[in-house]
């Protein structure tokens, strides 16, 4: 084999560069942000029971941290299995709405019927039913992510192009094959766009499930610290929760650049850029 | 049996209708032609003329209303998977590098993948390729795509390839290099080819034979065999007998000069 191209490649340092570019406003807004926010608590001398400023919510949440550790570890783990589940399940129906119209027609009116009802009315009767262990917050991460994996999958599926399928007929291709090569590959694009924002809501499906009647987990320690006004060890749950989703969220995108090498190639040919800043308007990118 | 042999491929009053928002609108009326082994056959006819359903029958997407296709002598046979086929776009598959889109044929039907993969590596200098294998589709420019999925078509060893207006998409001139290419390639392999396209001279720098078509419903108005030298780079635009087989495919086609 010979090697990658290397032309369609940027250098290291161009790529540091560009990484820098993309994530350095957001830094340095989160930063101005917070610092605005400690001075602020300082100078009109916010009580922390009301706003903790943010160095002390990092020192609280350090003390903490035997207490947050193990709360953080339950949370993590019902969302990872909570999350596995809907993946299972989203991709299962999303070929099974694909595959047969008879389902389609039966399932997809459901399915978004099983949106518009509130998990918070849910939840409730899942302690109910399966009673206090981890199953309840498992299957509420399940419904809440799902959905957009359900949604993608059929309709990555079913946005194959029809010529491209044709063509394969034409060399005696099978269905399998046809699957294999063309609507599996093609769908998945929009199959990872729904994983990324299931994913997103996972942590949150987690401290919901947690939030009507769990022992453990992030949501029982914010429940906690608010009732006994630890206003800092809320923030700094809430924290925890913001960092656990942005890793998940990032696992996701890695695992997505991984598996679509070909997608992300394909705006990476030669990139033809001036030498003067042009004075026409820049195009949206 | 030998007379069909001479003709690898032999259609016999094919006629094809479709249903168009319930109007009954007839695509192909009563076409009837052959394509001798080896020889080059151009279709031509004005756009919309169904000669790409009639590529979509010999290749076994569509059937005939009526009529009957001798592929090889056999009469009615399965076609899919037998008959060699490139569409106007390149249809190649954005997910898989050039090499992996190329050896498509030889993986849908099972051969010898590591046999395959040596004889492409061998064929990309002839298609232009080389250095590109391991390239994305969506990094190529408009003729190496086009080229690269005729080398899809190629590898998949059918003595019979349908080219359906393969070059219509490109440019003018990298449509003419493309035509030269095209009949390198072609020496090499000497397939029975049927070619469809709109362009008079593209047709005529090409082609054995033409089957001139009418608008739809698609008819063969003319059949032309072309006495022109075989050496396809000898054909001059300016000799008198191209001139007066250029004027005789303009009058049928009614776009005839002056």
């Amino acid at each position: 084999m010979a090697e990658f191209p290397v032309a369609a490649r940027p250098s290291w340092r161009r790529r540091g560069r560009l990484a820098l570019a993309q994530y350095l406003p957001a830094a340095a807004l989160v930063l101005t942000l917070l610092v605005l926010w400690e001075l602020a608590t300082h100078l009109w001398k916010i009580q922390p029971w009301l706003l903790p400023a943010p160095s002390a919510i990092w020192k609280a949440g350090l003390a903490a941290k035997g207490l947050l550790g193990p709360h953080t570890w339950q949370t993590a783990q019902e969302t990872l299995w909570g999350f596995l589940l809907a993946l299972g399940v989203g991709l299962g129906l999303g070929l099974l709405i694909e595959f047969s119209p008879l389902v389609r027609y039966a399932l997809y009116p459901l399915l978004v019927v099983s949106q518009t009802i509130p998990i918070i009315a849910i939840a409730p009767l899942l302690v109910i039913w399966l009673g206090y262990g981890i199953w309840p917050k498992i299957i509420v991460v399940g419904l809440v992510c799902f959905f957009p994996i359900v949604v993608n999958t059929a309709d990555g599926l079913r946005s194959a192009d029809p010529e491209l399928i044709a063509l394969l007929r034409t060399m005696g291709a099978s269905e399998g094959q046809i699957f294999r090569l063309v609507r599996w590959p093609g769908a998945l694009p929009m199959i990872f766009s729904g994983i990324k924002i299931a994913i997103t809501y996972s942590v949150v499906g987690a401290i919901l499930g947690e939030w009507v009647g769990a022992s453990r987990g992030l949501g029982v320690f914010m429940l906690r610290a608010t009732n006994s006004f630890r206003t800092d060890w809320v923030f700094a749950s809430i924290a925890i929760t913001a960092i656990l989703s942005v890793c998940l969220f990032g696992l996701v995108s890695l695992a997505e650049r991984l598996a679509l090498r070909w997608y992300y190639a394909a705006g990476r040919g030669e990139r033809w850029e001036e030498l003067k800043p042009s004075r026409l308007p820049k195009a949206t990118r | 049996m030998n007379a069909t042999n001479d003709y690898p491929v032999i259609l016999e009053h094919m006629s094809k209708a479709f249903r168009v928002d319930g109007r009954l609108v007839s695509a192909l009326e009563d076409v009837s032609l052959q394509a001798r082994a080896q020889e080059f056959v151009t279709l031509i006819g004005p756009s919309g003329c169904g000669k790409s359903t009639l590529l979509n029958i010999i290749c076994g997407l569509l059937e005939p209303d009526e009529g009957t296709i001798i592929l090889h002598g056999e009469r009615n046979a399965p076609r899919l998977g037998r008959v060699g086929y490139m569409p106007q776009r390149d249809l190649l598959l954005p997910w898989k590098r050039v090499l992996d889109n190329i050896l498509l044929g030889p993986q849908i039907m099972g051969r010898d993948l590591a046999e395959a993969r040596r004889e492409a590596l061998d064929l990309l200098p002839l298609f232009g390729l080389e250095g590109f294998e391991n390239h994305y589709p969506a990094t190529l420019s408009g003729g190496m795509r086009q080229r690269a999925a005729l080398m899809r078509t190629f590898m998949c060893h059918h003595d019979i390839v349908l080219l359906d207006e393969p070059f219509g998409a490109l440019d003018a001139l990298t449509r003419r290099t493309m035509r030269r290419w095209l009949l390198d390639v072609w020496a090499r392999f000497r397939q029975t080819i049927l070619f469809v396209t709109h362009d008079v001279e593209e047709a005529l720098f090409l082609s054995d034979r033409i089957y001139v078509f009418s608008p739809r419903p698609g008819r063969i108005i003319l059949e032309m065999a072309l006495d022109l030298p075989a050496d396809r780079r000898e054909r001059q635009a300016a000799a008198p007998e191209f001139v007066a087989y250029r004027q005789r495919l303009l009058q049928a086609l009614g776009l005839e000069e002056g």
